[in-house]
């Protein structure tokens, strides 16, 4: 065995263990020299990165049906394969594989901004320790081969999360989000740590692998499965911040330093990934045999749909009444997230339908979709979440109505927010329209309502957007205001970002085939083969990015000459533009102008939907005993559809 | 019957934590309640441990006469998963109690009603 084989083989456990080394070192190497923590922990992101890249190009090489698996204390997998169910186990799939590129893309670029970002504070000994012991927790939640290691990294990395949100320790809030957040992914934990303890009572084993061929296996579902079930769908969707177990989310994603938000997006989606194992793979290994499991199946994924209708709905919904930017970015991110249940869940539901061709017909595009709209959403997001703390860095303050004229100092982060802004409210050509619109096109299919929907939400997230771009950018510069733009690091960290989005944006089917296709196979079983096209094909339609890119420079260049001919006047206050519009109201009342705050402009939206706001803002009290009651609520409605219902 | 007992005695911690989380507003019984579910866990995975027959399905610790008659036995597995378990319990209540003494320090913060400054 050459080194390379060798290296190959040991990536798994490697992956995990060099950012765990590290972060425990940290401490001691910043005795030595500050510099050279920076350093220090930026390669350790970087090795384990790459070594990611290099197992993740192995297992995707040739078709990606291939999987790694690591066995702790074992010589090989094929030797033990008696013993590999009560061992220790690392499997790395085509799933667990495409997660880890993202995690590791993230956390690249995150790091870099680090360096300036926290530069002006106390405690980065601890802040750079924890960053790592988080990646390490995110890979090892989506590697772990057995059921107990889940629950081991989900509350490592639940804790590693906290201490980080808590990171400004002069700010109050900090505590008081960490707090909630630890409460409820704590029992979280617990719950997900007693379900645990169902399937092992139950089957004696903790490997999911074993575990997937022994439930069902006697065709019919137990009691305990379902409850089992139900308890590891909603903790994992509490995880992935799922509306109505989302409201410490927006609490601790917005009180975190940026670059750790951008890494807490892809924590996230580690919930996500846990979801989709447990369902796809612990629950429906079996499912040629059982006509139950095939019943119990289709209602879990009835249940992922809900849930991620609910998601996008409210999240956009309250993200557009937020004046706070990293709130509203956060509330953002838990409508995207209802896109990707949604995929998914369509996909879950026709995939165990059974008897007829739904599946191969559109819901393995919606699972494509959804998948894909994991990675599309891990860039834009991270990119989104570190422009807002380029906004914080500079403006000093985090509400929209305070800021102002930042485009003026900051032109390369307004840049890059824009194109955060035009993936995350998939506007063509950007990448989050190729997900969305594997999406919206085989939903449709399943459900013309719920099709439509989530193009609303799309609209509506353009909307709050517009708002962000509009009061922190736009505008006559704030004197107040600290000028100039952010550090380089900062920027670079951004670029690495932005950067993935433009490529990907033009080349979609280039991921969908070579990673997002493997990552389907390893939840659904193979399908008809994809192969790699510039044009993106739903089953319904094609979509090809370089036709718009060609329509968007001609229009570009026509108004262009436009401008050159007509010359540029400008806007003065005399032109009737430049007086605000109010929806026809008047602008002013006995001659003092009436004036909207930027993070109000849709006030007259907001007031006609009052019957749908007030409600929403009791649910929101703040209060963790109501949010608990919330998550149990959930709980006990899942179970029961799960129990009684099928 | 008797063997029921430990499962009784789970169901009643594991609830009884739930409603404390659920219905108190005090900090220090939130943290509490959430040592109580914990304990509810633990206590189901040690009780999950000890059990008769011949699933031999990992190596046999003890062996001593346990209901019908049948040697009963105490699986290894399930005494790890619990001192893992128990090791991430006092990382979380460790934690969970700094974030209240920082509260307390800042705001004067000792109930739920007080804790409110993040909402919307």
């Amino acid at each position: 065995m050459s080194f390379y084989d060798d290296l190959i083989a040991n990536a798994p456990a490697l992956i995990v263990a060099i950012p765990l080394l590290f972060a425990f070192a940290t401490p001691l190497v910043s005795k030595i020299n500050k510099g050279l923590r920076n350093v220090w922990a930026f390669l350790a992101v970087l090795l384990s990165g790459a070594l990611m890249y290099v197992l993740a190009w192995e297992i995707f090489k040739d078709g990606g049906d291939l999987a790694s698996v690591y066995v702790f204390g074992g010589d090989n997998a094929e030797v033990f394969n008696v013993l590999e169910n009560v061992r220790i186990t690392f499997y790395v799939d085509g799933m667990a594989a495409f997660m880890g590129l993202i995690m590791a893309t993230v956390a690249f670029g995150a790091i870099i901004y680090s360096f300036s970002f926290v530069k002006k504070y106390s405690g980065q000994d601890k802040y750079y320790t924890l960053l790592l012991l988080m990646l390490a927790a995110n890979f090892g939640m989506v590697f772990t081969g057995d059921l107990f290691n889940l629950f081991v990294w989900f509350e490592v990395s639940s804790v590693a999360i906290c201490g980080l949100i808590a990171f400004r320790t002069n700010r109050g809030e900090s505590f008081e989000g960490a707090a909630k957040y630890l409460i409820y992914s704590t029992i979280a934990g617990l719950l997900l740590l007693f379900a645990i303890g169902l399937l092992y009572g139950e089957y004696g084993h903790l490997n999911i692998k074993y575990l997937s061929s022994a439930i069902g296996a006697g065709g019919s579902m137990l009691m305990i499965d379902r409850i089992a079930l139900g308890i590891l769908v909603t903790v994992f969707a509490l995880k992935a911040g799922a509306v109505p177990m989302h409201m410490a989310t927006p609490d601790g994603y917005s009180e975190a330093p940026a670059p750790i938000t951008a890494m807490m997006v892809t924590a996230s989606q580690a919930g996500l990934y846990a979801m989709f194992r447990s369902t796809f793979t612990l629950y429906g290994g079996n499912i040629q045999n059982a006509v139950e499991q095939l019943d119990l199946l289709h209602a879990a994924g009835y249940l992922l749909v809900i849930l991620g209708v609910l998601s996008m709905f409210v999240g956009v919904t309250l993200a557009l009444v937020q004046k706070d930017i990293k709130r509203l970015m956060a509330y953002h991110a838990i409508s995207q997230t209802g896109y990707m249940l949604l995929g998914v869940g369509v996909g879950l539901a026709v995939y165990a339908q059974g008897g007829n061709n739904d599946f191969a017909e559109f819901g393995r595009t919606a699972m494509a979709g959804g998948i894909f709209h994991i990675f599309n959403h891990a860039l834009y997001k991270g990119l989104l979440f570190l422009t807002a703390g380029a906004i914080i860095y500079k403006a000093g303050t985090r509400d929209l109505n305070k800021m102002g004229g930042l485009g003026r100092d900051m032109k390369m982060t307004a840049l890059f927010f824009i194109i955060g802004a035009l993936a995350i409210a998939g506007v063509p050509p950007a990448n989050g329209f190729a997900s969305k619109f594997l999406i919206y096109e085989s939903v449709f299919r399943f459900n013309p309502v719920i099709g439509a929907v989530a193009m609303l939400v799309s609209l509506l997230t353009l909307a709050s957007f517009v708002k962000v771009f509009y009061s922190a950018f736009m505008g006559p510069k704030n004197p107040d205001m600290k000028v100039g733009e952010v550090p380089k690091t900062m920027l670079i960290g951004m670029a690495v970002l932005a950067g993935m989005i433009l490529v990907f944006s033009f080349l979609p089917s280039l991921v969908l085939s070579e990673i997002v296709d493997p990552a389907v196979t390893a939840l659904a079983g193979p399908g008809p083969a994809i192969d790699f096209n510039l044009t993106l094909f739903s089953g319904q339609g094609g979509w090809n990015a370089l036709v718009f890119l060609v329509v968007f420079i001609v229009m570009f260049i026509l108004g262009y000459l436009l401008r050159l001919v007509l010359g540029n006047k400008g806007t003065t206050p005399k032109n009737e533009g430049a007086k605000p519009y109010l929806f026809g109201n008047p602008t002013e009342i006995g001659g003092v102008p009436i004036v909207v705050s930027g993070s109000n402009v849709y006030w007259g939206f907001i007031r006609a939907l009052k019957r749908y706001y007030r409600p929403m803002e009791k649910m929101h009290s703040g209060l963790i005993n109501e949010y608990v009651f919330w998550f149990m609520g959930t709980i006990g409605l899942v179970m029961l559809a799960l129990m009684v219902l099928i | 019957m008797m063997s029921e007992i430990p499962y009784i005695a789970v169901v009643a911690l594991i609830g009884i934590g739930l409603y404390i989380v659920m219905f108190k507003r005090n900090l220090i019984k939130l943290a509490m309640g959430i040592t109580l579910i914990e304990t509810g866990a633990n206590l189901f995975l040690i009780t999950l441990a000890y059990r008769s027959g011949d699933r031999l399905s990992a190596p046999v610790m003890t062996s001593q006469i346990m209901g019908g008659g049948a040697p009963a036995y105490s699986l290894p597995t399930p005494h790890a998963l619990t001192l893992t378990s128990i090791v991430i319990g006092v990382a979380t209540t460790a934690l969970l109690l700094a974030f209240f003494m920082q509260l307390y320090k800042k705001f004067k913060v000792s109930s739920v009603d007080e804790m409110r400054r993040l909402r919307g």
